[in-house]
């Protein structure tokens, strides 16, 4: 008898905490349906073919299109890559493939996983410093806010990513890959860009799409470096616009018919951001057939 | 060791069916006088050979006449390795002979990859390796200052116990070492990846799909694949370090044949746990134990006619 009431109280127990992981579980998502479907309802409305074509007209009550935002944050994501990519992958080869010889591994792989870490306002203020004051100064100017500042605060943030998540792929990549390439008499710069990083390309790269799609979403870094702009423009030099600044600068803003477009702004910069994790997904799938008998 | 040394355990008296065919090995027929190494008591031991070397010591290996002789490839003298504290190779002297196929036999941990891998001095790698003697190739210390190791590296082909093609086509694996060395004309990389695919007795297979993944060919395929890839320079000398402990039976027994062949136009050296595929495939069999060489000579005296009892019930299986 009172081997079946310990049954019972272990069925029980097991039933509330199966209950328990299954109702957190719901919950998550049921709190992310909520917000996206909120936002699909909200902001589809908004969404139209002016939104994406056309430049803001300065009129409140009808304010055109985000056009300029758009490519704004498109361009801002690919400079910073252009710089942050090559950085953060040899940084991570670095890390990965000559941990041995120099002391300085350790203390570089702590610094990168706190810059990681690093609140992106505290970047926006760095490059503010570093990319807006000291041009100001030498130009005499007084708005020195550019997107090259803003894509330089973003690749800031890149960089340790890339060369995180390099590293992280590239230590998978089986010992026996770097012993058959270097008794073929390779040195080891070629072992490592003929046979190492070939072998974790579908990781590298997800890891960039991955440090793509997190600066896209970023607006912190931009407030005082590229600034934000209502015009349509594709030099760098001037201050220069983003969806998320733009979103931001809407938001906040008391007009109805502006912050209709800052939903709309939203719903793109996920739409964004959700093509971006569905090329990852689809790298890594590729990746994984690939890689058969690693 | 990984995993796959369970397959490559000294063979026990009876085998799978699919194993290759067992050497015959003749019944005792003299009777084997173990002569003690110089300083042991135990004179009432079995294997005195191999209590002096648990011992620690390092007794003088058989060498005999009949290897002693021949012009020699490689020229292995009083070589010592220490990884950190261990010490894994004990002076070890051996010649390798030009244009044979040698193999060296011993339990787990005997020290035979590790000497294997100090010819390419792919042991630099490790880290806390020091080392004390010399291995000449044709005459030249490897390990002599001022060795360029890339090059020395180039001479010499090698083939690891697990199949390792690289992520990239058969045809750029194969002919990987002639890219890394600049060669860019199409014609002599086609032609050179043709030779070393039909030499590793490959190409009917993979004619076709050249242009295909590597890592889509069996294990057996890929094995010779990577033996291609390391012939494709005629190295001076070929190391295979068990290149069949991964494979089956049969994949086993199409390596040995293409070891065979090869062996009639390379040197090669190859370490395995299997002692009859040293008996099939090689001409010249060392013998070792804990970081020493206890008996080195011809495969036939080797296996027929061991000076050791230690030898001789190794390679039977009764020890080790």
């Amino acid at each position: 008898m009172t081997g079946s009431f310990a049954e019972f109280r272990r069925r029980t127990f097991s039933s509330i905490m199966f209950g328990l992981c299954a109702g957190g579980a719901a919950l998550i998502i049921s709190i992310l349906l909520l917000v996206i479907g909120y936002l699909v309802w909200i902001g589809v409305s908004s969404l139209s073919w002016e939104f994406l074509t056309a430049v803001p007209t300065g009129d409140v009550a009808n304010p055109g299109g985000m056009r300029h935002a758009i490519d704004g944050t498109i361009i801002l994501v690919a400079l910073a890559s252009l710089v942050g990519v090559p950085i953060g992958v040899l940084a991570g080869i670095y890390l990965s493939e000559y941990p041995t010889e120099y002391a300085v591994t350790g203390p570089l792989r702590f610094i990168a996983d706190v810059l990681t870490g690093v609140p992106s306002i505290v970047v926006g203020i760095l490059g503010y410093e570093l990319f807006v004051v000291p041009v100001s100064r030498w130009t005499q100017s007084t708005i020195s806010y550019s997107g090259y500042a803003g894509a330089a605060a973003l690749a800031f943030i890149m960089i340790p990513i890339v060369a995180r998540t390099t590293e992280e792929m590239l230590r998978l990549v089986p010992k026996n890959y770097r012993e058959g390439s270097l008794a073929l008499g390779a040195t080891r710069a070629q072992t490592i860009f003929r046979v190492v990083l070939p072998g974790a390309f579908g990781g590298v790269a997800t890891g960039i799409m991955l440090a793509m799609g997190r600066i896209a979403g970023e607006t912190a870094p931009l407030l005082f470096t590229a600034l934000g702009s209502r015009l349509l423009t594709h030099n760098p030099a001037e201050p220069f616009p983003s969806l998320t600044l733009q979103i931001y600068t809407y938001a906040t803003g008391p007009y109805p018919e502006q912050k209709r477009l800052a939903w709309a702004g939203i719903l793109v910069l996920l739409a964004m951001l959700f093509v971006v994790n569905l090329s990852i997904r689809l790298i890594a799938a590729r990746h994984a057939r690939t890689r058969v008998g690693a | 060791m990984p995993a796959s040394s369970l397959m490559t355990q000294p063979p026990v008296p009876s085998k799978p069916q699919s194993e290759p065919p067992q050497v015959e090995l003749p019944a005792r027929k003299r009777p084997i006088t173990s002569v003690g190494a110089a300083g042991t008591g135990a004179s009432g031991s079995q294997y005195p050979v191999i209590e002096a070397i648990k011992r620690g010591e390092t007794p003088e290996p058989r060498r005999h006449e009949s290897v002693m002789g021949v012009p020699a490839i490689l020229e292995v003298k009083d070589f010592q390795l220490w990884y950190g504290q261990n010490k894994a190779l004990h002076g070890i002297s051996m010649p390798i002979a030009d244009g044979k196929i040698t193999s060296i036999i011993g339990p787990s941990g005997c020290g035979k990859s590790t000497l294997l891998r100090s010819v390419n001095r792919l042991n630099d790698l490790v880290d806390g390796v020091r080392t004390a003697g010399s291995i000449s190739l044709r005459g030249e210390d490897v390990y002599a200052r001022g060795v360029d190791v890339i090059s020395l590296r180039k001479r010499l082909g090698m083939v690891f116990q697990k199949p390792n093609p690289f992520p990239m086509s058969i045809f750029e694996n194969v002919v990987y070492a002639l890219r890394i060395s600049g060669e860019r004309n199409k014609a002599v990389l086609e032609h050179a990846c043709e030779k070393a695919l039909r030499q590793s007795a490959l190409w009917d297979e993979v004619k076709d799909r050249l242009r295909g993944s590597a890592m889509g060919l069996s294990g057996g395929q890929q094995q010779r694949l990577c033996i291609a890839r390391a012939i494709v320079c005629e190295p001076q000398v070929l190391l295979l370090d068990e290149p069949c402990s991964a494979l089956d039976p049969i994949a086993t027994l199409r390596i040995e044949e293409l070891i065979l062949e090869i062996g009639q136009r390379y040197t090669v050296l190859i370490v395995t746990h299997n002692m009859q595929q040293a008996a099939r495939v090689s001409d010249y069999t060392a013998f070792m134990y804990l970081g020493r060489l206890v008996e080195y000579g011809r495969t036939a005296d080797i296996f027929q006619l061991p000076r050791l009892r230690e030898t001789e019930d190794y390679v039977t299986g009764r020890f080790g």
